[in-house]
């Protein structure tokens, strides 16, 4: 019979420790706290029990920034932490991470309580919210790289918009030390630079798994963020404590994707529309001084030059087609609507206007012509009697009659000799 | 890090072009005037669709290297290895 093995203390104390370790690793226990005191050291010992049994646990002081209460004897809590042994005294006991207060009271006490600090504190005011800016083309992310709501969010915002420039910032969204992840993330995209908005969140879960988002420490890195932050935690009814601080809530992950951005098409198509009615109203425009222009030049006077009206009526024929043409290719040409056709269109524009001031000006001196008085300003008089009566013929005065003479400018009395 | 870039003015740029599309369309105005509008209002067109296209598609993700950040390209996860659900221990 061979020999049984046999253990020294601190080799079967450190088998039971691998163990316990590998075997039970960390989990989440709930319990009521009991002989709960923190000694100088700072860190925390208390017991966890139900009415059948009781553990040992241990929290240490660099586990405890994220606590999000003050634990106190009676309080039912849920610890995260690994079971180890503690060698010199041989007990196993709990190294907790994190603890939490369980059941919906007491989380929904705790929520209440942190809702009404921040608020009293005026981090939910209107007035601190940020507007979100129209065309955001440099988006940073804060979730989880694996899971479904950056898949979700990458998938929307592509979609709506194929061309923009997005940042993600991996944080753990659960468990211990998920809301010093994601406050740190905040941060750490406010000072990368050249971001316009920030979407932080996850997809849906269990009110433990969501509450990093009610974590004070998450709730002051959304307040003191310089950039507008879309809170996106996927639990389509509760409100987290990240949703009131936000400057936006969306109720889920894709939800933030298609609130953040319009849709590229959607832009493009406005901008499309502008130039359809820009271009309208100055159709309506040209054709009310075309059709103005042909009343003028049938006109009685003009219809004389018949070449005059006839010139008018071709070239208003022709930038009439001109123009056609040129509006037609802007909404054709899709992706180009704002290529220089639409300059081309002022220019032709622009000319017409300055053959027309032309052409007028011809007009007038036409119109010049026809009135009788302009021959004087050529050098031209005109005489008359002193009645009025013009004359044309030297037989109609005699010497000594009075005579008036009309000029370009004024006129002068003379007496015929 | 980078540069902020300001986007001098897409949103005013927008508004700007609405109101002189409402403007034109009130019908009031000299065709000198009603030109000057049109281009300036094809300037703005023009100015928003570049907006629309100026910025390339990228997508990364921040690494701690060093104790520096930087970013790397990131491919989003394909649906069947990514439960629904958050894994613990990312």
């Amino acid at each position: 019979m061979p020999q049984p093995k046999i253990y020294r203390v601190a080799e079967i104390t450190r088998l039971i420790k691998t163990v316990l370790e590998d075997e039970v690793g960390e989990i989440w226990i709930e319990g009521e706290l009991s002989n709960f005191r923190k000694p100088s050291s700072g860190h925390c010992y208390f017991t966890l029990k139900d009415a059948a049994a009781q553990i040992a646990a241990v929290m240490f002081r660099g586990n405890q920034r994220n606590l999000q209460f003050q634990p106190a004897d009676g309080m039912m809590v849920r610890v995260f932490g690994q079971v180890s042994v503690y060698e010199k005294s041989g007990q196993y006991q709990v190294i907790v991470r994190q603890i939490i207060l369980s059941g919906q009271g007491a989380l929904q006490a705790a929520f209440e309580a942190l809702k009404k600090k921040l608020a009293d504190e005026g981090l939910f005011d209107p007035s601190r919210k940020k507007p979100l800016p129209l065309l955001p083309r440099h988006i940073g992310i804060v979730t989880s790289p694996t899971g479904a709501a950056i898949r979700d969010i990458l998938n929307i915002l592509t979609r709506r918009f194929p061309n923009l420039h997005i940042v993600l910032a991996p944080v753990r969204v659960q468990g211990a030390g998920a809301g010093a992840d994601i406050a740190a993330a905040i941060d750490a995209l406010n000072a990368w630079g050249g971001l316009e908005v920030l979407i932080v969140g996850r997809g849906g879960g269990s009110l433990e798994d969501l509450w990093c988002f009610n974590e004070e420490i998450v709730a002051r890195a959304i307040a003191r963020s310089a950039l507008p932050i879309i809170s996106a935690v996927g639990h389509e009814i509760d409100f987290t404590i990240s949703d009131f601080v936000a400057d936006l809530r969306a109720p889920t992950p894709s939800a933030a994707a298609e609130l953040v951005v319009r849709e590229k098409a959607e832009f493009e198509a406005q901008l499309r529309e502008s130039a359809r009615r820009l271009a309208r109203s100055l159709q309506q425009q040209f054709l009310g001084l075309q059709h103005r222009l042909l009343a003028v030049s049938r006109s009685h006077v003009f219809r004389e030059p018949a070449y005059v009206a006839q010139r008018y009526r071709d070239r208003i024929d022709r930038l009439g087609l001109q123009m056609r043409h040129g509006l037609e290719n802007i909404f054709r040409e899709r992706q180009q609507i704002t290529d220089d056709l639409s300059l081309r269109l002022v220019r032709q524009m622009r000319e017409w206007q300055r053959l027309r001031a032309m052409d007028i000006k011809r007009l007038a001196l036409l119109l010049n012509g026809i009135n009788p008085l302009a021959v004087l300003d050529r050098g031209y008089s005109i005489t008359c009697r002193q009645d009025g009566g013009i004359l044309k013929d030297a037989g109609q005065v005699t010497p000594g009659a009075k005579v008036v003479t009309r000029l370009s400018k004024g006129t002068f009395e003379s007496e015929v000799v | 890090m980078k540069t902020p870039d300001k986007q001098p003015g897409f949103e005013k740029s927008l508004e700007r072009l609405e109101a002189i599309v409402q403007e034109m369309e009130s019908g009031t105005m000299s065709l000198d005037k009603m030109m000057k509008h049109f281009e300036e209002g094809m300037g703005l067109v023009k100015f928003c669709s570049e907006k629309l296209n100026e910025v390339e598609h990228k997508i990364e993700i921040l690494v701690k290297k060093n104790g520096q950040m930087t970013a790397e390209p990131f491919a989003a996860p394909e649906a069947d290895t990514a439960p629904d659900k958050e894994t613990e221990n990312i």
